[in-house]
C-alpha cells in the first residue's frame, strides 16, 4: 500500500465540492438557494486553482468573483425578490430534453479528456520533483508587456508567441470603464412611469 | 475495478485530464442552468459557472504541478484566466443592469415574458 498523496486529497475535496454546489445551483429553484452555492462552488473552485500552482490567481478568483461579482449578483436577486420570483419552477419537458442534451455533452467532454494522452498524470517521484515558483512577479511584468518567465526559450517561434499583455490589459481597462459607464446608465434610478398622476392626485 | 480507481486517486498525482473533468461537469451544470432556469439571475449564474469552467481549464493547462512538458501553457493560462474574471466581473454588471432595468420596466424577472421583439 501507497503513501497517500495529499494533494490529490485536497483535489477530490475541492473539486467534490465545487461539483456539488455547482449541481446544487442547478437543480434548486429557490433563486436565493443558488446565490449562496455559487458562492460556495466558485470558492472551492479558487482551491483547485490554488491546488495547481497558480496562487495569485487564486486569491483574485476569491477577491474578484466571490467577493466582487457574486455580491453583485446577490444584491440583483434581493432587488428583485419578490414572492412570486423566489421560487420558479422549470417545465418538466425542459428537464427532460436539458438532461438529454447535458448527459450527451458531458460524455462527449469527458471521453475526450480521457482520450489525450499528454493530459495523464505524471510519475508521483516526477510530481513530487516539481518546484514551485511564486507567479505574482511574472504575471504583473507580463501584464506590463515583459515576459520574464522561461526567457532562454530555444525555440524561436514559441518566444515570438510569449508576447506581454500589454495591449490586451489596456483594451480590458477600457472596456471596463465603457462597461461600467453603460451600466450605471441602465441601471439608474427612473421616474415612476404613473408619478404624474400621482402627483396631480396630490394637488387636488 | 472502483476501488482500485479510488486507491490511484489516493496515491498518484492527479493530471490535466482531471482539471478537465471538473471543468466539463461545471460547464454541464452552466450550460443547463442557462437553458432551464426561467429567472433572468438563474441564467446569469449559469454564465458564470461557464466562464468558471473555462478559467479551470485555462489554469489546468498552464499548470507545472499537472504537466510538466515543453507544450504546457506556462503563464499565459493564468494571464488569460486574469481577463476572464475581469470579464465576467464585467459581464455581469451589464446583465444586472439589464436585469433591473427589464424587471422595472415589466415587473416580471421571468426570461419568458421577454418576448416583445418575437425572437
Amino acid at each position: 500500500m501507497q503513501e497517500i498523496y495529499w494533494p490529490s486529497v485536497f483535489f477530490l475535496l475541492f473539486s467534490g465540492i465545487s461539483c456539488a454546489f455547482a449541481v446544487g445551483v442547478l437543480l434548486s429553484q429557490n433563486i436565493v438557494r443558488m446565490a449562496f452555492y455559487l458562492v460556495l462552488s466558485l470558492a472551492a473552485t479558487s482551491g483547485l486553482f490554488f491546488l495547481a500552482g497558480a496562487d495569485f490567481v487564486g486569491a483574485m478568483q476569491l477577491m474578484i468573483y466571490v467577493g466582487g461579482t457574486l455580491v453583485l449578483l446577490i444584491f440583483g436577486v434581493m432587488l428583485t425578490s419578490q414572492e412570486r420570483f423566489i421560487e420558479m419552477h422549470t417545465w418538466a419537458g425542459d428537464w427532460v430534453k436539458a438532461f438529454l442534451a447535458g448527459g450527451a455533452l458531458l460524455f462527449i467532454l469527458v471521453s475526450a479528456a480521457f482520450s489525450v494522452p499528454a493530459w495523464q498524470s505524471m510519475d508521483r517521484a516526477e510530481a513530487e520533483a516539481v518546484v514551485a515558483s511564486k507567479t505574482v512577479t511574472p504575471l504583473g511584468m507580463g501584464l506590463l508587456g515583459v515576459r520574464v518567465d522561461k526567457p532562454e526559450e530555444p525555440d524561436a517561434a514559441r518566444r515570438d508567441g510569449m508576447a506581454g499583455y500589454l495591449f490586451q490589459f489596456e483594451i480590458v481597462s477600457v472596456h471596463l470603464l465603457v462597461v461600467l459607464i453603460g451600466a450605471a446608465y441602465l441601471a439608474r434610478a427612473k421616474r415612476k412611469r404613473d408619478l404624474p398622476a400621482v402627483q396631480s392626485d396630490g394637488s387636488q | 475495478m472502483q476501488n482500485l480507481i479510488l486507491a490511484n486517486l489516493l496515491t498518484e498525482p492527479i493530471g490535466v485530464a482531471h482539471y478537465v473533468v471538473v471543468s466539463a461537469f461545471m460547464f454541464t451544470c452552466g450550460v443547463l442552468c442557462m437553458a432551464t432556469k426561467r429567472n433572468v439571475l438563474g441564467v446569469l449564474m449559469g454564465v458564470e459557472l461557464v466562464l468558471n469552467a473555462a478559467s479551470i481549464n485555462l489554469i489546468a493547462f498552464g499548470s507545472p504541478f499537472l504537466r510538466n512538458d515543453a507544450n504546457s501553457l506556462g503563464l499565459d493560462g493564468q494571464l488569460m484566466t486574469l481577463f476572464v474574471i475581469v470579464l465576467a466581473a464585467a459581464e455581469a454588471a451589464v446583465a444586472l443592469a439589464i436585469a433591473l432595468n427589464f424587471y422595472n420596466n415589466h415587473d416580471s424577472i421571468d426570461v419568458d415574458r421577454a418576448d416583445e421583439l418575437l425572437g
